[in-house]
């Protein structure tokens, strides 16, 4: 014990040294930023934020889409910036956690004077910005497909609402005669309003929900479930589970012997990223619907894909939300060419009614809701873990967030 | 009804899971009072050893082997370097293994990305006996056999003979001639090797990435608060009797529910049984 | 008597730094964001309560800070939809306010519940845990399932909690537009004089009969528990205390974050906190406010400069601490200097 004692003793100074120079980089900190701050965008670049989780559970998900942004940013500068100035991101971490996304997000208004931001992926955190958005009259670029219900004068959404995923996924296995339906999804607000929109749907087209299971995000024991799904029979799977829970459940469905062809499961959360972890032989067969698949055959498409593996590796893929955060940067900078300026307000009127061809097909922002026209494609996963389209839904949908258009989704909102 | 059948053989798989990812720490946390917060770390471990090795000639089965001991010798270094000058400040070596476990979870992000990687279940582990996937009956015999071994282990050699010795009193031991930091390091090295056998059997039904440690390490502790510290049979009991509860209780509310539930029965089992199922009796006074 | 006098001048300092100086030195993002520390501090000081000064290790102080900040959040939600329903149960399918809801119409009810939730829920697990004298790890390691099992139902209640999401967008905060810079930096000094007042608090009651009584039953509880006293009882109401003090906490949270969610009171932002504590200096009540806000400003500054190396060195930082310095920061400092606390 004495030994201990003295040993710490010695060390005692050295620590104290190290957290000496921890303090003087924290004031150091302080000091720096307060300096920085106050900076508009000056001469000859516009600044932007990317808020993105670089670190935590979503970080997975989230790095590829920041990278996709970033590789955006760079090739407009490449071409010669927007109204003659350069692109400059100020890249932030969301840290996988909702306050540190309000937080951020203020950091980058509020200090960084960022034109605008893109950003988010999680319902939770762009619900977390909304306010920050709002209250501070700045804009966010959300990229991933979400839940609907929602339409911010300061929020562009540039992945699917529900009309343009969900119904079309219902529409391709109600045109498959799926009439029994089975839904499982993580215990979040996504899952729970698109089971929502599934059972208004399937009342009223005569399909018949035969349970609806939440899990908690991260689960990861599926057996109690595949037995609940195998002893209720469903013609289909509807898969709302997010992240990791993706790589336990299809694991465990598939090692019981149901395979795709008896009874399909439609994700609407696994893109081409996912298929690796989970493993394409336990997942292939299985039915996606996404807008846009690295497969998708459009020339923007193969210069996308091809920019994107040069920058980042030829092992990478695109997917869905990538591709969205890619087409989002573009949008901006089409919309601050139209108004003359990086103006909020301005940038906003201009916005409406932007049509460019992207990867996914043409995009046409809706000026109304400020969400896209989009393409639905229903997708089939390969053994080589890429996602061949099935159907596709012909031409853009029009974004309809409530769903007003729905006669049977009336009692939804 | 054929659910609630099927349901009883989930339970024990389910429970032969918590005995795996548990059994570790019946020993760590049982015999030395450390709780290790980095064995779901050590778990990790195992499942990347799998992944590292599915396509050598060893195959699966030797990537058992390997983790348990690769898991094990981080246990080892992991004793030597700084739970041995903790003994005896349980709350300290908590804190300092959680350090630990996040400094081997961006470790593991820095070595192989952070997105799960793919462990290919081997073509013998394919198919299933009714409700029952191979995989799950041989993480059922894989528990089964590991708890024989350390029964074995602890009952039929000198070697077991210390341990247990320890375990019982250790400055009695110490007293007897017994080189008790000689035991406490094979004591580690056994506990967090089994965590990386269990890391090589969760690569069969679950995500291998680098949280993977994270989403087992709390079920785990529960199971040996129940079983009662380094008690082999209620480790078992433990284990078999949450997993048990948890099949029913989801098969008859939902998975969320369920966790609840379980969380609520240990609170209500430890008022019957303050230091769980076994005690190890002892006059001294802690 | 020197050492308590120094320990005056060094607690009016402080105050006289963090009241004066930082509103005036910091601009209002950072400002907010020190507010955002000191409510950790808060939660801290009753880590230093309960840990420090009890021995209870508890790594479910998040499930106090959260009901705190639900009960303050949910008032605001309230207060916010004037006679309608709260926005997110809009989107959720709930077409009448929970009966639950209902008294937190009334402020004076749902500052009451701030206080009052986390001290029962901590009476109640207190009572169930202590009696039976399960204490040290296995305490430990129940709070934390504890905090576990809270999230996973915060999180299944979605319309009654708004589920992961957690609460977020409040527009008023007792009359204040809460986005505003002015309602913000009232809500800072507002912070830190409940901090202070908090600490005091906390001091007198270390020093007082029951304080000693408590170390008693940290260092050695049986030898108490043969003296004539109830540890059980002793250690409940200090548990009570600590879980109270982190329910007020949340409850400032609220407004100054704007969000409370499940993910801040789950396993790691509990743990974090307790790092926090021992960082600072476990022993004492100021080591424990001074490495909650030390923590909470390299944690921003990493995550804003090198966000890949915060967890290398969170998980360093404590390894160091726990093994070369237990008594953290100000075991350091003090060394050389008076004891102030």
């Amino acid at each position: 014990m004495r030994g201990r004692i003295d040993e710490e003793g010695k060390s005692v100074g050295k620590f104290l040294a190290a957290i000496g120079v921890l303090v003087l980089a924290l004031a150091g900190c302080a000091g720096q930023s307060s300096t920085s701050s106050g900076g508009t965008a000056s001469g000859d670049t516009i600044k932007v934020g990317i808020l993105h989780s670089l670190s935590g559970t979503m970080a997975i998900s989230e790095v590829t889409v920041k990278n996709a942004e970033l590789l955006a940013i760079e090739e407009i500068n490449a071409a010669g910036g927007v109204l003659g100035k350069k692109i400059q991101p100020i890249v932030e971490d969301g840290a996988s956690d909702w306050p540190t996304f309000a937080e951020k997000a203020t950091k980058l208004i509020a200090q960084d004077h960022v034109a605008t931001v893109f950003g988010g992926w999680t319902s939770a955190s762009r619900k977390a910005m909304l306010p920050v958005f709002e209250k501070r009259k700045a804009l966010l670029w959300y990229p991933v497909q979400y839940e609907g219900l929602e339409s911010s004068p300061y929020i562009f959404y540039t992945g699917a609402t529900t009309n343009q995923q969900i119904v079309p996924g219902l529409d391709y296995l109600k045109e498959q005669g799926k009439k029994k339906l089975f839904l499982v999804g993580s215990d979040y607000v996504f899952p729970r309003t698109a089971n929502k929109i599934i059972k208004a749907y399937a009342a009223a087209n005569g399909m018949e929900i035969l349970g609806e299971e939440y899990t908690p995000l991260g689960h990861t024991e599926y057996s109690t479930l595949v037995n609940k799904i195998v002893e209720a029979k469903p013609d289909a799977v509807f898969n709302t589970l997010n992240g990791d829970s993706n790589v336990a459940f299809f694991k465990q469905l598939k090692s019981t012997g149901i395979t795709a062809a008896q009874m399909p499961v439609m994700s609407v959360s696994v893109a081409e990223e996912e298929v690796t972890g989970i493993g394409v032989d336990n997942i292939a067969g299985q039915l996606v619907a996404w807008n846009y698949y690295q497969t998708t055959e459009t020339p923007e498409n193969q210069k996308f894909v091809a920019a994107f593996k040069a920058k980042y590796g030829a092992a990478k893929v695109t997917s869905d939300p990538m591709e969205a955060g890619y087409n989002a940067v573009y949008l901006w900078a089409e919309a601050v060419k139209k108004a003359g300026t990086a103006e909020v307000e301005a940038v906003k009127k201009a916005a409406g009614g932007i049509a460019l061809a992207r990867p996914e097909g043409l995009v046409t922002i809706d000026g109304e809701n400020q969400h896209m026209y989009k393409t639905a494609r229903i997708g089939v996963i390969q053994p080589d873990g890429q996602i061949k389209e099935v159907w596709n839904s012909g031409k853009p949908i029009k974004p309809d967030p409530y769903l007003k258009t729905y006669s049977w989704a009336g009692g939804l909102v | 009804m054929e659910g609630l059948v099927n349901q009883l053989p989930i339970g024990l798989s389910i429970g032969a899971v918590l005995l795996l990812i548990a059994l570790g720490l019946t020993f760590t946390f049982g015999q030395m009072g450390v709780i290790n917060m980095a064995h779901g770390e050590f778990i990790m471990a195992g499942a990347y050893t799998a992944y590292l090795l599915q396509d050598q000639p060893g195959g699966f089965l030797g990537s058992l082997v390997v983790a348990f001991v690769v898991a094990g010798l981080m246990g080892l270094i992991l004793e030597r370097l700084a739970i041995r000058h903790f003994y005896g400040r349980p709350l300290d070596t908590l804190l300092l293994t959680w350090g630990v476990s996040l400094v081997l979870q961006q470790a593991a992000r820095d070595l192989f990305g952070a997105p799960n990687v793919q462990v290919a279940s081997p073509s013998w582990l394919r198919g299933s006996l009714g409700i029952l996937p191979y995989n799950r009956l041989f993480i059922m015999a894989l528990a089964a056999l590991s708890v024989v071994a350390i029964w074995l282990y602890l009952n039929r050699g000198a070697q077991g003979r210390r341990m247990r010795a320890v375990m019982q009193n250790r400055q009695l031991a110490a007293v007897m001639g017994i080189n008790t930091g000689r035991v406490d390091q094979r004591t580690f090295f056994i506990g967090s090797g089994l965590a990386g056998i269990a890391g090589v059997a969760l690569t069969l039904i679950g995500p291998v990435g680098p949280t993977l440690g994270t989403y087992y390490i709390v079920d785990a502790f529960l199971v040996v608060v129940a079983g009662g510290l380094g008690q082999l049979r209620g480790a078992v009991l433990a284990a078999v009797a949450l997993g048990l509860l948890n099949s029913y209780a989801e098969f008859w509310t939902n998975a969320s529910l369920a966790k609840v539930i379980v969380f609520a029965a240990i609170i209500g089992f430890l008022q019957y049984r303050p230091q769980g199922l076994f005690v190890l009796r002892s006059r001294a006074l802690t | 008597m020197r050492g308590a006098l120094a320990g005056r001048a060094i607690f009016v300092g402080v105050a006289v730094l963090a009241l004066v100086v930082m509103p005036l030195l910091l601009e209002p993002f950072r400002l907010g964001l020190l507010a955002k520390y000191l409510c950790y501090a808060i939660v801290a000081l009753g880590i230093g309560l309960a840990w420090g000064q009890g021995g209870m290790l508890t790594l479910g102080q998040g499930v106090f800070f959260g009901l705190g900040g639900y009960a303050m959040g949910m008032y605001l939600k309230l207060n916010d939809a004037g006679g309608d329903l709260p926005d997110f149960m809009v989107w959720s399918g709930v077409d009448r306010l929970p009966a639950l809801w209902e008294p937190f119409r009334n402020p004076i009810f749902a500052i009451a519940a701030v206080l009052v939730v986390p001290a029962a829920v901590a009476v109640a697990l207190g009572i169930l845990v202590f009696r039976q004298r399960v204490r040290g790890a296995y305490f430990a390691i129940l709070t934390q399932a504890l905090a576990a099992a809270m999230v996973i139902l915060l999180v299944g209640q979605q319309g009654l909690t708004g589920g992961t999401n957690g609460l977020t967008n409040f527009f008023d905060f007792f009359g204040h537009d809460v986005a505003a810079e002015e309602t913000q930096r009232g809500l800072y000094i507002v912070v830190a004089v409940v901090l202070g007042v908090l600490y005091l608090a906390a001091w007198q009651l270390v020093r007082s009969r029951f304080g000693r009584l408590l170390l008693a039953v940290r260092d050695g509880e049986d030898r108490v528990r043969f003296l004539g006293y109830n540890p059980a009882t002793v250690k409940t109401i200090t548990f009570a205390i600590s879980a109270a003090m982190a329910g007020i906490a949340g409850a400032l949270f609220v407004p100054v974050v704007g969000i409370i969610s499940p993910a801040l009171l789950g396993v790691v932002p509990s743990l974090e906190l307790v790092v926090a504590v021992a960082v600072g200096g476990r022993y004492t009540l100021a080591g424990a406010v001074l490495g909650a806000v030390v923590m909470g400003y390299a944690k921003t500054y990493f995550s804003e400069e090198l966000p890949a190396a915060w967890l290398y060195l969170q998980g360093a930082l404590f390894i160091l601490v726990i093994s070369l310095a237990p008594k953290g920061i100000v075991g350091l400092l003090r060394r050389r200097g008076h004891e102030f606390a």
